[in-house]
């Protein structure tokens, strides 16, 4: 899967929580009050379903989740290493 | 919905278990403000502490609907037995979702048998819906963490061996595993309280507690965001299904009791203002059952939006619950609050559901905002 595939996934779910359409790809939004309490979790899960990856404990970095580019990044790597 | 043979045979069996062990104790329960060590042994043997657990920890590997009948059936029989379940599941799930190998190999076999019990110590005397702003401090020191604070309310504090707790480390929320026989932590038990009276629940002081690097769950920081919020979702689960097995509790009493009870020359149940109660009891108790499978059905497929669905579930489960319970004391008239009868410890324990894994208020919060990201 490309980066851009990977974009393509990634944003429809974010921009349902993140109401900010001119969020910028590199755009940390973690730090922001753009989310809610739930949010974190529901972002993890909608990682592992979606890419069918498992994120895991040292998976824990902000700088893993907190933009659009993170997540992608992180999903590619993952999808690197544990195959999709 | 329907549910599968093997979910009809484990809620059989759950029935079967309630109905044997718990219903018939749990007002004894509560009077004695404690779960017999038997009980718990019992249900450890019967593997219910590992229902949900995967196999390769000796766990069951049970689908989340199963364990949602089992809440259910605890819930109808003890509230307070039903938060043993929720509590100890918590610690293991938290573990299970964001602990190391390492933290999994000790810990997840042993709570699945029960051997070890846990426990999720969250609350403070100055914190509690605000999680993210608790007050115990953990300060990392020569490849050890050291912590200080007092943690209050914890579910079977008095009883568990094994505490999630949720401190600030350098600055932000972290979640770590503490022993019972740590040097430095005392527990103070929490005696009678107005509800979930048998809940042995403890206040736990840490002072100076050192506990080796290992013992964090997930990474410091993710202490609310990920690891509490995971347990809570879960303990959120139980609660709703545990309403939802309270709410028949209460149907069964009040139907048994409408059913025997003559005034005006007739049976209560032939009153139509009784039967409006049993009615609105049978609607809310069978929504509410409807909402927890929702629930259910989207945490085994592993759906993001189970963290919502299980919000409004139990949210719904537990408003609904209060009301069927205080109908229930109403329907029994002066019987409703003497000890001869349960549903006085109904009442008492539903009105507990409303503050527990996130009070009313914070569901709200969160579905509220929820309904403008969704239908906006
Ligand atoms: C029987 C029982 C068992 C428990 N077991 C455990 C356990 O095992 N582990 C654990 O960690 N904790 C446990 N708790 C504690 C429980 O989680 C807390 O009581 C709960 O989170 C609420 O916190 P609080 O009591 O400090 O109330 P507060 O947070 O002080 O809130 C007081 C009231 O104000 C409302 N409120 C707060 N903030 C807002 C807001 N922003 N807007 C509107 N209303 C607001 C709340 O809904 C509540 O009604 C237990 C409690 C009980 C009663």
């Amino acid at each position: 899967m490309t980066l851009d595939e990977i974009k393509a996934k990634v944003k429809p779910f974010l921009f349902k929580y993140i109401k900010k359409p001119d969020l910028k790809d590199d755009e940390d939004f973690f730090a922001s009050k753009l989310i809610n309490s739930l949010f974190a979790m529901q972002l993890v899960m909608f990682i592992e379903k979606e890419f069918k990856i498992k994120v895991e404990d040292n998976d824990l970095q902000i700088k893993n989740f907190n933009s659009i580019d993170s997540i992608s990044a992180l999903v590619t790597g993952k999808l690197g290493t544990q195959g999709g | 919905m329907e549910l599968t043979k093997e979910q009809e045979q484990a809620r059989e069996a759950f029935k079967v278990f309630v109905n044997e062990h718990v219903a018939p104790h749990a007002d004894a329960f509560d009077r004695e403000q404690r779960i017999p060590e038997e009980l718990i042994m019992l249900i450890a043997q019967t593997g219910y502490f590992g229902l949900i657990v995967p196999e390769q920890y000796g766990g069951k590997a049970g689908d989340m609907i199963t364990y949602g009948l089992l809440c259910e059936e605890m819930g109808r029989g003890s509230a307070s037995l039903l938060s043993l379940i929720t509590v100890h599941g918590m610690v293991a799930q938290a573990i299970l979702r964001w602990g190391s190998s390492a933290v999994k190999e000790r810990w997840l076999r042993k709570l699945a048998a029960g051997e070890v019990i846990g426990a999720f110590a969250l609350t403070e005397p100055n914190v509690g819906s605000d999680a993210k702003s608790v007050e115990t401090i953990a300060v990392k020191k020569d490849g050890e963490f050291v912590l200080n604070g007092t943690k209050r309310w914890t579910s079977f504090g008095q009883r568990a061996d094994l505490f999630l707790i949720i401190a600030q480390c350098e600055g932000k929320p972290t979640a770590f595993l503490l022993k019972k026989d740590t040097p430095g932590l005392s527990l103070e038990p929490i005696k009678d309280t107005f509800g979930f009276r048998a809940a042995m629940m403890a206040e736990l002081t840490m002072n100076n507690c050192h506990i080796t690097e290992d013992n964090l769950v997930g990474r410091i920081g993710f202490g609310v965001t990920h690891v509490a919020t995971h347990a809570l979702d879960y303990g959120r689960y139980t609660v709703g299904w545990g309403c939802v097995g309270l709410g028949r509790a209460c149907l069964e009493a009040s139907l048994s009791y409408t059913a025997q009870r003559v005034q005006f020359g007739t049976y209560l149940r032939k009153h139509q203002l009784i039967q409006h109660m049993i009615t609105d009891m049978i609607v809310s108790v069978t929504a509410a059952r409807l909402l927890c499978l929702n629930a259910g059905y989207l945490k085994d497929a592993g759906d993001p939006r189970t963290g919502m669905e299980t919000s409004i579930a139990k949210y719904f489960a537990s408003t609904m619950v209060v009301k069927a319970a205080l109908d229930t004391v109403q329907i029994h008239g002066a019987n409703g609050i003497s000890n001869d009868y349960p549903v006085q410890r109904y009442l008492r324990d539903a009105k507990v559901m409303e503050i527990i894994e996130g009070s009313s208020q914070m569901q709200q919060i969160i579905i509220a905002r929820y309904g403008y990201q969704e239908y906006l």
